[in-house]
């Protein structure tokens, strides 16, 4: 694929990018409308967001989602893990087969029946519905998102370093922890966030699983976008794809950061890449 | 000779989790599917029970079968389920035709802008499903941006239904699934040799025969990954047909959430379940078998 873009690409690339991005765009955008109404511009204000922070049931919300995800995301970076070494490492154990699907059904489930499913587990054991019980459905979701990019990430990982460090005598698990664990670690920051963002952006299967008291964001915003378009939600919705943006964009920058700076460091040392 | 203990553990804590969590949870979906409602907490009745009958005791076990004899001859139920594969193809059909352009542009891109590219495309998978499609709404409604849009340039007289109908929900999916199509396309594209372009074209082959018999074939895997990745997920959409279709517009995802939070129904939504996992259960097994041939590879 060394042609260069043609005026055919260039053309695809515009209208697509521009597809991808004008909702978002206009949703930003019109967060800032003096006017209530969708299609009059009545000149640039901040009184929606202002709406926003006096709003106790959407912030109520919003710490609920955070809290919820920091919890299902960090829960999930462990198992993921866990799951991910067994993947590539352990070729060997019964019920392997099973457990290779059970990591990757998740992925293509439907949420309806995810959250079904487990709401009814909550209700047969009898477990009061709240945060935790969502706590816990996220993590299982987002377990199998992390175990795929962690799995992914140890495929391409030469296991020669961490034998080298065996031989010169650290235990396994000594060796993984000060010598694989480093080198994989930007894949695992990608996978708590990739579970992070999953968590907060989840609405099907929170509604499932959730008790009284633990409403969550987006359930807060599904059931005022239900009644229609409001200004209040754009601003809302502004701020989160702010934040997200911020995040991804930093991060993506600092792992390019890092990349080179390895790079150099080969350089230096002449060694093969 | 016993395996190592942290090995064991290694594998056992997730593989709990995952049969407490994920595996466990279906075999109740199945039990249910298979109970009666009832007006209780929780709204169904248990299939195995003690029963004392003239003095003799039975374990008793009533498996319902109704629930799925509903789902099978009530007209609206098998039209939500043909009217959301119908659905989920189309939009499939429909991503991959958007997404293979763009990816192809991306993968003719020099080197060094395709990273901008690529972190362009997944931005917005990052950003909340939710507000994607919420965004949708207030372009798509009757007094909504794309109609005053369309008012202002002459081209319609009056404002088009645009939201809450089938053309709404094909709108939203291909718009907030499309990463999932670009994504795998891209990866593949990017790792074509251009020699082979290259020798098509020496051979006297024309750039547009060329890339229906070299680019298009090559790109296969990523094709299918692709139309996997949009048409699986699409099949039980619950948000983008409720916010976007309408009463209308049948949608199974929507049936099971409507069953179980509306008519309190849960054995009939269990039911609903089992049968959108057996319909789906072959585009999972050979998507499955797809990403593994990959691996392989």
């Amino acid at each position: 694929m060394r042609r260069g873009p043609g005026p055919l690409d260039l053309a695809a690339l515009t209208l697509g990018f521009a597809f991808l991005y004008l909702p978002i765009v206009i949703l930003v955008v019109w967060s800032f409308n003096a006017s209530k109404l969708v299609t009059v511009w009545g000149g640039f204000s901040l009184r929606w967001y202002a709406s926003v922070f006096a709003n106790e049931q959407l912030l109520d919300a919003a710490w609920v989602s955070l809290r919820l995800a920091f919890v299902s995301a960090t829960a999930a970076l462990l198992l993921g893990t866990m799951a991910g070494l067994v993947l590539v490492r352990i070729q060997r154990f019964p019920g392997r087969a099973l457990f290779t699907g059970m990591v990757l059904a998740p992925l293509v489930m439907p949420e309806v029946v995810t959250g079904l499913s487990l709401l009814l587990l909550f209700v047969s054991l009898d477990v009061p519905r709240g945060f935790w019980t969502v706590a816990i459905a996220h993590t299982t979701f987002a377990t199998c998102y992390v175990a795929v990019v962690v799995q992914a990430r140890l495929l391409t990982f030469d296991a020669a370093l961490e034998e080298a460090a065996m031989d010169l005598g650290a235990p396994p698990l000594r060796a993984f922890l000060l010598v694989t664990l480093p080198l994989i670690a930007p894949s695992l920051i990608g996978g708590w966030l990739l579970a992070f963002a999953l968590s907060l952006d989840d609405l099907v299967i929170a509604s499932f699983t959730t008790g009284p008291g633990a409403t969550t964001l987006p359930m807060r915003i599904y059931s005022q976008a239900r009644l229609g378009v409001s200004p209040e939600i754009n601003a809302v919705c502004t701020i989160l794809v702010g934040l997200v943006t911020l995040v991804v964009v930093a991060v993506s920058i600092a792992q390019k950061h890092r990349l080179a700076r390895e790079r150099a460091a080969r350089g230096r040392h002449g060694e093969c890449p | 000779m016993r395996p190592p203990l942290g090995r064991v553990l290694l594998v056992a804590v997730p593989f709990a989790w995952l049969a407490a969590f994920f595996l466990f949870p279906f075999l109740i979906v199945l039990k249910l599917s298979l109970s009666e409602t009832a007006l209780a907490q929780p709204p169904f009745l248990p299939i195995v029970e003690w029963v004392e009958e003239a003095g003799d005791l039975y374990l008793a076990i009533r498996l319902r079968v109704q629930n799925y004899l509903t789902l099978l001859s009530d007209g609206l139920y098998l039209a939500a389920f043909t009217s959301s594969l119908r659905i989920a193809a189309t939009a499939t059909a429909l991503a991959l035709l958007v997404a293979f352009p763009i990816a192809l542009g991306m993968a003719r891109c020099r080197a060094e802008i395709r990273p901008f590219l690529l972190l362009a495309v997944m931005l917005p998978f990052w950003t909340s499903f939710l507000i994607r499609v919420y965004a949708w709404m207030g372009i798509l409604k009757d007094d909504g941006l794309l109609n005053a849009f369309l008012l202002g340039l002459g081209l319609i007289a009056e404002p088009l239904v645009l939201l809450d109908t089938e053309a709404a929900v094909l709108i939203g999916i291909v718009y907030s699934y499309l990463p999932f199509m670009i994504l795998p396309i891209y990866a593949n594209l990017e790792k074509h040799d251009p020699s082979l372009l290259e020798a098509a074209i020496d051979l006297g082959c024309r750039p547009v025969r060329a890339f229906w018999r070299v680019t298009v074939p090559l790109a296969r895997p990523g094709i299918l990954a692709g139309c996997f990745l949009v048409f699986i997920p699409a099949v039980g959409e619950f948000v983008v047909p409720d916010l976007l279709g309408g009463a209308d517009t049948l949608m199974i995802g929507r049936t099971l959430w409507l069953e179980f939070f509306s008519n309190r129904d849960w054995p009939l939504a269990s039911a609903v379940a089992i049968l959108m996992l057996l319909v789906l259960v072959v585009p999972i097994v050979l998507f499955q078998r797809q990403q593994a041939l990959e691996r392989l590879r």
